[in-house]
């Protein structure tokens, strides 16, 4: 009996003993928590500065934009905005976003296209040369895109394609960036060939194989294709430049620039509101994609 | 008619590997024909290159009298199950069924006929509409199973389907495939079957016949009963049957009465059957080959009983696995568990093996020579 009552005392002893370390261990995991998100909200809103004090200050007047560094407007206004949008040219920014979306959407289809299928004969065929002509590819992603400006500028210049579209779209279409062809083969590699296997006894021919098993397969990676060509072709201010000349094709990155080369005084906060909308489009296409960015389809496909 | 037969077969792998070294086989309509072997032996190659996803470097594959060497996977009439399912992921189990129905333009009518008719035979109706990651590893396989059974293929392919199961699924579902395939074969529908395992269970269970592999040759081809009991060579012998054959090194000598067998201090004199069977021209050197099953405990003065010392012993419920020492040499034997524990008292038990069960192999290259 009282054998019994020690043991209980003492599990109770025990039992108190735990709780205690169990709330210290809880209040020194918290602080240390706390502690880690405080040091890392500081330095993602030191990085972030810029883009808010952008946002900020693209709805100030334009005296005030260099009076204070703060971000946040005195008097906000959307002049800049409105000024903004109508330019100093005979077209209004709608006009170049939707010239940016016709650079854009055929170029992100055919580097979709044109990649996966250049990835799944690397990744999945044999034939002879296979090792030089990926070797040869890898190396074009070595090679600074400069190298490359001057032949290729002086190719659609002879064809006749300057001043179109023709030189931003037609790379793309041929798997011109070797660094999404690469990316698609690693990711290739690795899913097991099984699949693709399955269907050919299903019946499938190669291409049937593509389009029904592989690209489905794909598709985080595709996506993140689609993803990174767009906000390039957004961002691309070079390519434009060189083979467009008339300002009615301009994508957004030229005719931001334009802006400041034609207005006398720069109207700044005109400039910061349209850079502001000309960011609008990756950060939604971003937070649109990000799911699938993310979510990895090939999952339980195969139980190992 | 699906007969598949296999002449000469050769595959040379890209570095030069040579994997398969001219192989025949033949397996007649309606044969469930079990291809066993070691890690690779080339069981799963000789299957890929049936199935049309390995090229061939030599020979000739037949099905049904018609030579497929170059006819695509699809043009070929197999199906095929893999060992990790091989689903689509991202279709539902009732697009997997279909696919290769509708690449063939099948009309939408027959394919949901037959879309229910397999799901009823496989009991997967209830997870038509489940995504393949939703799906436990069994069921997976029947879907996998149903993907080949809905193209009323004239020969089914397994590539080692049931190792990602666990003991007791794969006992059920060996079940299945050997009922699924009598059931075919009674409805009088094309039920070839070309089976890979490396389980022997497996393979003895399920197999109409089984063909051993070794190194990219067949070593034996038979059905169950005759591998087990007449295994041609030593390798069989030693990878067929549960524990292992016990194979001990022995002089064969020629006696007055017969044969008999000298391992270290120990002799085993034959029976009369297997007097009979051996080659006249066998060779002096050979291995003794005797199952564990087929010792039994010796009568108290039985002058041909064998002196063993007990060592490890393994307990198994109904009986034991003893490892015991005859004459020098290391042997298992099962006995069953009572009569065992009262043998086995002093460290010592005297055995009796069963003379018309012994197999001599010749040393140098293996050969059964007691098969005569
Ligand atoms: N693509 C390949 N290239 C070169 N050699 C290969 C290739 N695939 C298989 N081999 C070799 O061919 C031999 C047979 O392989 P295979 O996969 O057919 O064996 P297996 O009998 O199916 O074995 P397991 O039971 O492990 O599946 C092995 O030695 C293997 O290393
Ligand atoms: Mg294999």
């Amino acid at each position: 009996m009282s054998q019994t009552m020690l043991d209980d005392s003492a599990a109770f002893d025990a039992d108190a003993e735990a709780a205690r370390h169990l709330a210290l261990q809880e209040r020194r995991g918290r602080i240390s928590m706390i502690l880690r998100y405080a040091v890392l909200t500081a330095v993602g809103v030191l990085m972030l500065y810029p883009l808010i004090w952008l946002i900020g200050a693209s709805f100030k007047n334009n005296a005030e934009i260099f009076a204070s560094p703060g971000f946040i407007p005195k008097d906000p206004t959307l002049s800049g905005y409105v000024k903004g949008w109508e330019t100093s040219t005979p077209y209004t920014f709608g006009r170049f976003f939707w010239n940016t979306f016709l650079i854009i959407a055929p170029k992100v289809i055919f580097t979709v296209i044109s990649c996966a299928a250049v990835a799944y004969g690397f990744a999945r065929f044999q034939f002879p040369g296979k090792r030089i002509l990926f070797a040869s590819l890898i190396a074009t992603l070595l090679l600074p895109n400069v190298v490359t400006r001057i032949p290729q500028y002086l190719l659609f210049s002879e064809m006749g394609w300057l001043d179109s579209y023709l030189p931003l779209w037609v790379p793309s279409a041929f798997a011109g960036d070797a660094f999404f062809v690469f990316m698609l083969v690693q990711f290739l590699r690795s899913i097991p060939p099984d699949m693709e296997e399955a269907a050919r006894v299903d019946g499938a021919k190669s291409w049937q194989v593509l389009i029904f098993i592989v690209a489905p397969m794909l598709t985080p990676a595709l996506i993140s294709v689609a993803l990174f060509q767009f906000m390039w072709t957004m961002n691309d201010f070079l390519g434009p430049l060189i083979y467009l000349s008339s300002v009615e094709k301009f994508p957004v990155s030229l005719a931001l620039k334009l802006s400041i080369d034609t207005s006398e005084a720069f109207d700044w906060n005109r400039i910061l509101a349209m850079s502001v909308l000309a960011l609008a489009p990756s950060l939604v296409v971003f937070f649109m994609a990000q799911k699938y960015f993310i979510e990895g389809i090939s999952a339980g496909g195969v139980k190992g | 008619m699906a007969q598949l037969s296999i002449r000469n077969l050769e595959k040379i792998y890209g570095g030069g590997f040579k994997a398969v070294h001219g192989v025949d086989l033949e397996v007649a309509d309606g044969e469930f024909m079990v291809l066993v072997g070691p890690s690779g032996c080339a069981k799963s190659t000789t299957l890929r290159m049936i199935a049309g996803l390995e090229t061939i470097s030599g020979g000739h594959i037949s099905i049904g009298g018609k030579v497929v060497n170059n006819l695509a996977p699809g043009d070929r009439g197999i199906a095929m199950v893999f060992q990790n399912y091989a689903l689509y992921p991202h279709m539902k189990v009732r697009k997997n069924l279909s696919f290769g129905l509708r690449l063939a333009g099948e009309k939408k009518a027959e394919i949901e006929r037959r879309v229910a008719e397999v799901a009823e035979v496989l009991e997967i109706g209830p997870l038509l509409d489940r995504l393949p990651k939703q799906l436990s590893g069994g069921q997976a396989q029947r879907v996998a199973l149903g993907r080949a059974l809905i193209k009323k293929p004239e020969v089914f392919l397994f590539d080692e389907p049931l190792s990602n199961l666990d003991a007791k699924l794969r006992a059920s579902m060996r079940v299945r495939i050997t009922e699924l395939h009598r059931r075919l074969k009674a409805q009088g529908r094309s039920s070839t079957v070309v089976y890979v395992t490396h389980d022997q269970v497996e393979a003895m269970t399920m197999g109409d016949r089984i063909c051993v592999m070794k190194e990219g040759r067949i070593m034996q081809v038979a059905d169950p009963a005759t591998l087990y009991e007449r295994p041609e060579n030593l390798f069989v012998a030693g990878f067929i049957g549960m524990p292992e054959m016990n194979l001990v090194e022995a002089e064969l000598e020629r006696g007055p009465e017969g044969h008999a067998l000298r391992f270290g201090d120990q002799v085993l004199r034959l029976g009369p059957e297997q007097n009979a069977r051996i080659a006249a021209d066998a060779p002096k050197a050979v291995t003794l080959g005797l199952r564990p099953q087929h010792f039994r405990l010796a009568e108290p003065n039985d002058p041909e009983a064998l002196a063993a010392q007990v060592g490890k012993v393994d307990f198994l419920g109904h009986e034991v696995d003893a490892h015991v020492t005859i004459g020098g040499a290391k042997f298992t034997v099962v006995l069953p568990v009572e009569l065992f524990r009262e043998a086995a008292q002093g460290g010592t038990i005297r055995l009796r093996a069963d003379e018309n069960r012994v197999h001599i192999f010749d040393r140098a290259s293996g050969a059964n020579v007691s098969l005569a």
